[in-house]
């Protein structure tokens, strides 16, 4: 199947003052695929994830999402396909509550009322928070509000989803929770993160972007259990790989 | 800098009290925009001698303070916090105008007078805002002025700027609270850093909004936002809206104090 693919052909990007922080980066997502995007801070994650959602336009180079290349023409079209998870959930939460988040976008495809809320109930039971409906966001704690940023994004019925480091502030039992979440979506996942042992728990393949480039692409366990080259990229192996090198390699090598 | 993060909540606050389901909640936004534009014209429109004449139309905003079930104190707050600029604006007129008048028995200067008609209207208008933004919300106030054929860029440019203030205020108080930890023994902030912190804070204010704004037109926002269908006109929405209106023409053109008044002489006569 590739009605889901996506592919990014050598991608330039500039900052308005000049910065290059992408620098010919080529990238082909299958359809299904989880994909980790991996690398240092100012690697030029974000920007690779602003530049694939349409939010700015590449210089130079493609970017095609299914069978259709990015436009400002092609993005509502798009962007029905897509939806990514912002890194900070303050930005994406600006509704009074949880539900009318959650609603915003099904809204805006101008939906009945009564398929907007059911979605709405659907999204929320399947990040199970639909005792949260009717809070205001900003009261929640970050967890509670991560989840209900996903949420937000679920209800959209999105193909692939795209999530910027969604784990990053969260205690180790949010983090375990969301995590969980993540694993049961089927959809096209692309997620950057500096949390290299949930990109080897969720992630099949891991990319190593570098100063705006591709340094490394490679299934997950392959790519992450290589010190050297992580090293080289600013990154160290999974904390779940250091303790006991020996033993996590071999278990892992077959 | 508590009291920045206070006001902040206060903000907030007006929104989490129109998502109560009272009486008034329930009434048809668009009623309860009208009626409060047409309130304002009627407080507006009268002469700045007569106050007497102000006196029934308190009326509507503690009839409507009271069915909503609103706390007080926030509401009182933001009234309060507008009135320093009123006063300021008309205590002049006690001296620029002080031809006096015969008022129930004791001589006043006609420019007391007037000021205290600003006090009165002034109170009255911003309760009567505040009121329909406390039972209303900002996002069903929009959806309002959309039904009145508002250009959507107008009702978008409001409900951003709703919305980004917000942004602006949550931005100051960080960069505040990380200014006052660094800075402990200081009351306020020192001259010197006004500037930078202010250039700061324009710059992290655009930078979030930016971000607020890409995350809304990721989720297909497109200028217009549809917060369901609006909600149907009832009977009981109409019934509210032509008491109130006959209410206010009532008071605009009858003299309803002097009326009672002259009953109750005409009665112990
Ligand atoms: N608005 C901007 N204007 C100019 N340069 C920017 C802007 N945003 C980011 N950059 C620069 O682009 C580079 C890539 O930034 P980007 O945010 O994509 O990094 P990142 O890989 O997401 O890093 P992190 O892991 O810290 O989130 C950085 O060096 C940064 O300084
Ligand atoms: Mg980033």
């Amino acid at each position: 199947m590739s009605h889901h693919k996506v592919e990014i052909q050598d991608v330039h990007y500039r900052y308005p003052d000049g910065y290059p922080a992408v620098n010919g980066l080529s990238l082909h997502i299958r359809h299904g695929e989880s994909v980790g995007i991996i690398g240092a801070n100012g690697a030029g994650k974000s920007t690779l994830l602003l530049l694939l959602m349409g939010l700015i336009f590449p210089s130079q180079g493609k970017i095609v999402i299914g069978d259709i290349p990015l436009s400002k023409k092609t993005l509502p079209l798009i962007r029905q396909r897509m939806s990514m998870v912002f890194q900070d959930p303050d930005d994406q939460l600006f509704m009074t509550t949880v539900f009318d988040d959650v609603a915003f976008g099904p809204r805006n495809l101008k939906l009945e009322e009564a398929e907007v809320t059911a979605r709405v109930t659907q999204a929320l039971a399947r990040v199970g928070i639909p005792h949260l409906r009717d809070r205001a966001p900003y009261k929640l704690s970050g967890g509670e509000k991560r989840t209900a940023a996903i949420a937000s994004v679920l209800s959209m019925d999105p193909d692939i989803l795209v999530l910027d480091e969604p784990t990053a502030s969260l205690d180790p039992q949010s983090r375990r929770r969301i995590m969980d979440l993540l694993k049961g979506f089927q959809h096209t996942k692309i997620i950057t993160s500096h949390d290299l042992d949930m990109v080897l728990a969720l992630c099949e393949r891991a990319v190593v972007v570098k100063d705006g480039k591709i340094a490394a692409d490679a299934p997950s366990l392959e790519l992450l259990t290589q010190a050297e080259l992580l090293e080289s990229c600013g990154l160290e192996l999974p904390l779940s790989l250091q303790g006991c090198p020996r033993c996590g390699l071999s278990s892992s090598a077959e | 800098m508590s009291n920045l993060t206070n006001s902040l909540y206060n903000l907030r606050q007006m929104d989490d009290l129109a998502d109560q389901d009272t009486l008034i909640h329930r009434i048809h936004p668009l009623v309860k925009l009208l009626l409060t534009l047409f309130y304002l014209i009627v407080v507006v429109s009268f002469d700045r001698y007569e106050i007497i004449r102000l006196i029934p139309l308190c009326f509507y905003p503690l009839i409507v303070f009271s069915l909503a079930e609103l706390p007080l104190a926030p509401l009182a707050k933001k009234i309060l916090i507008v009135q320093p600029f009123i006063i300021g604006a008309g205590v002049l007129n006690p001296l620029f105008d002080s031809q006096t008048v015969v008022f129930a028995g004791l001589t006043f200067s006609r420019g007391w007078l007037t000021f205290i008609s600003i006090f009165i209207k002034s109170s009255l208008t911003v309760a009567a805002t505040l009121l329909l933004i406390a039972t209303t919300g900002m996002h069903r106030l929009a959806a309002a002025l959309r039904l009145l054929r508002i250009p959507r860029l107008f009702v978008l440019q409001l409900l951003l700027t709703y919305r980004y203030i917000s942004v602006l205020g949550e931005e100051a108080n960080r960069l505040f609270r990380a200014y006052s930890l660094r800075a402990p023994r200081q009351k306020g902030v020192h001259h010197r850093a006004w500037g930078s912190l202010a250039g700061q804070l324009l710059l992290r204010t655009l930078d979030r909004a930016q971000r607020v704004y890409q995350a809304m037109a990721l989720r297909g926002f497109t200028g217009e936002y549809f917060s369901g269908a609006p909600p149907r006109l009832r009977l009981a929405d109409l019934l509210y809206l032509i008491l109130w209106a006959a209410f206010f023409l009532l008071v605009r053109f009858v003299d309803i104090p002097s009326l009672l008044g002259s009953l109750l002489i005409g009665a112990s006569a």
